[in-house]
């Protein structure tokens, strides 16, 4: 099913102007704060009365201002996981979650079972709100979202109230609900390394408009999002298969037309995982380096250099099937004299691999 | 320890604040829910309106009370018309008189509960399928029920010890309109009344105090209640 957005809204200095199409699988809806992300959510979700709008689901059109068509949240079916989890306080968990399921036609909700099962959160149904942590409420409130039979499914900022710990603690059951929510999901995220677990396809919002929109791969390797995501964002992701499980701790992976040493991964021989690799944490030699510490060392192709304001320049590089990206002083630009075409090496350390930036290929 | 005739007056003044209560709850919801929830022209007049018992000499509101209800007043003749008794001068004139004096307090409590109910919870009920009465009754009613009871026994002690409007629009009507205060006033102005008019002031003293500490009690329930615990 696809989800199809298209909308303009002017709210004092602040003017939105987007439109974009989801094919399925996992949108994510990537911008600083303030670009206009939960505007468009609050719009799909009907919670705002967009100035102009065509917003259309499959084939349901939730909102279209042209012809007067503003259906209210309630009959949209969308199911809306926010920022901060918003369960009801006066119900345990167990109704919390089956608060949407009375208003679903028969039959369309899953089984609740199914769902508690998917997100672990068997052992808080008969607690109070008041007790949860933050993980544990989010993880209830995306269970309740998910039961009231949503035809959408809205991560507003899922993780952002949470610490470290817990992020790490609920991005494996995000990695579950993507695989078994049969819906599209449009995830809003100011998090590059979250996008680039979670999501099939990027939409990057600026100021209120789309700069650029694609398959995740696609966009996070084009130096030109560099302005949403800010220079410590930037980051190509790039996908592999596990060839070996070393005995030193390492997880060997065929990718990027190499090989790829990872700190230990679980999964097995044969999986498919993409790797999230920060542009500051990849170094480009002219020569293949010898007697270094760093294990992986790609051949790989300029493909453009784009110097920033600073002292910093991007460096977008084939290696193999992927393109990565390396961001290096201009000064060292300059000395390697980098320019499209040129053959090069890139090396990545193994160890500044974040595991959050490890996840299961979507599908 | 009660004379008959102190029972009649006890039984009657439960009567008059219970109805007053009962019947002006409905309406004081939806009206603290408009105060609390919705933005309208004339806001303000409708706030102002609800509070001006609270302000006024209660003594006027029953004059004004007697204006419109009374025999010759527009409502009082439709009533007339309609059920073939007019209010005034009747015990259901003193409920009418104690419900009105006691409403601007029943508003104040439940509109309270109302605004500590984060409007964010409801819209949450929404995207999950809820229309807004559904909304209402499943998560803000619950929410705010003990707002609600604490507003409903504050009502009941003011209407309980109204005086100056029940008298001024009902009389003093030994066994239709006679509630306690009524009576511990008409006690006072006998020779010999004081000590029936005291044990009605304990009477009074009793109830009221009971009222106020369950008062109390519910509304630290519905603090607990919101956050969740």
């Amino acid at each position: 099913m696809s989800l199809s957005v298209s909308l303009t809204h002017r709210r004092g200095d602040f003017a939105l102007d987007a439109a974009f199409e989801g094919q399925g699988g996992v949108t994510a809806l990537f911008g600083r704060s303030g670009a206009g992300k939960t505007t468009v959510v609050d719009a799909v979700a009907g919670l705002i009365r967009p100035d102009r709008a065509h917003i259309r689901v499959g084939d349901t059109v939730l909102t279209d201002t042209d012809t007067g068509r503003l259906l209210p949240p309630h009959r949209r079916r969308v199911g809306y996981v926010f920022q901060e989890a918003r369960l009801f306080p006066h119900l345990t968990v167990k109704d919390n979650l089956l608060y949407g399921a009375r208003f679903a036609a028969p039959g369309a909700a899953r089984p609740l079972a199914e769902v508690v099962e998917m997100l672990g959160i068997g052992p808080l149904l008969d607690r109070r709100i008041g007790g949860l942590s933050g993980g544990e409420a989010q993880r209830v409130a995306i269970g309740r979202a998910l039961l009231a039979a949503p035809r959408l499914l809205l991560l507003d900022e899922p993780l952002a109230a949470l610490d470290a710990a817990r992020k790490s603690e609920i991005l494996p059951y995000l990695d579950r609900l993507r695989a078994a929510a049969a819906i599209p999901i449009l995830y809003v995220s100011h998090d590059v390394s979250e996008i680039a677990r979670i999501a099939t396809d990027i939409v990057v919002l600026d100021a209120g408009r789309v700069i650029r929109a694609g398959p995740v791969a696609d966009v996070l390797s084009d130096p030109a999002i560099v302005a949403a995501t800010g220079v410590r964002g930037a980051g190509a992701m790039v996908t592999g298969r596990v060839t070996a499980q070393h005995d030193d701790g390492l997880t060997e992976l065929a990718a990027a037309g190499g090989a790829l040493f990872l700190p230990r991964v679980v999964a097995p021989i044969g999986a498919a995982l993409r790797v999230r690799i920060a542009a500051q944490d990849v170094m480009i030699a002219r020569r293949a380096p010898t007697d270094i510490s760093a294990l992986n060392i790609l051949p790989a192709r300029v493909l453009s250099v784009t110097e920033g304001a600073g002292p910093g320049a991007l460096v977008q590089v084939q290696a193999g099937d992927a393109t990565i990206l390396a961001r290096i002083t201009q000064r060292s630009a300059r000395a390697l004299a980098l320019a499209p075409g040129d053959a090069v090496h890139v090396f990545v350390k193994s160890v500044s691999v974040a595991s959050g930036d490890i996840a299961p290929v979507p599908g | 320890m009660l004379g008959p005739e102190e029972w009649t007056v006890l039984a009657l003044s439960l009567r008059v604040a219970l109805v007053a209560t009962l019947l002006s709850l409905p309406l004081g919801i939806a009206v603290a829910y408009l105060l609390a929830r919705h933005r309208f022209a004339g806001k303000a007049i409708v706030n102002g309106v609800v509070h001006l018992p609270l302000v006024l000499p209660p003594v006027v509101t029953g004059y004004l009370l007697l204006l419109a209800f009374g025999p010759r007043g527009p409502l009082g003749q439709g009533l007339e018309a309609l059920f073939g008794a007019g209010i005034a001068f009747r015990w259901t004139g003193a409920a009418l008189a104690a419900g009105v004096m006691a409403f601007p307090l029943m508003v104040r409590a439940i509109r309270l509960s109302i605004e500590a109910v984060d409007p964010k919870l409801e819209q949450a009920a929404a995207t999950l399928g809820a229309s807004r009465v559904w909304v209402f009754l499943t998560v803000t009613l619950p929410l705010i029920l003990p707002g609600v009871l604490a507003g409903a026994v504050l009502a009941f002690a003011k209407a309980l010890g109204e005086f100056g409007a029940t008298i001024t629009f009902v009389s003093n009507i030994p066994g239709e309109t006679q509630t306690l205060p009524l009576a511990i006033y008409s006690f006072l102005q006998i020779p010999g009344g004081e000590g029936a008019a005291l044990r009605l002031v304990v009477i009074a003293v009793v109830v009221s105090m009971g009222a106020l500490v369950m008062s109390e009690w519910l509304a630290a329930r519905a603090a607990r209640r919101v956050a969740g615990r």
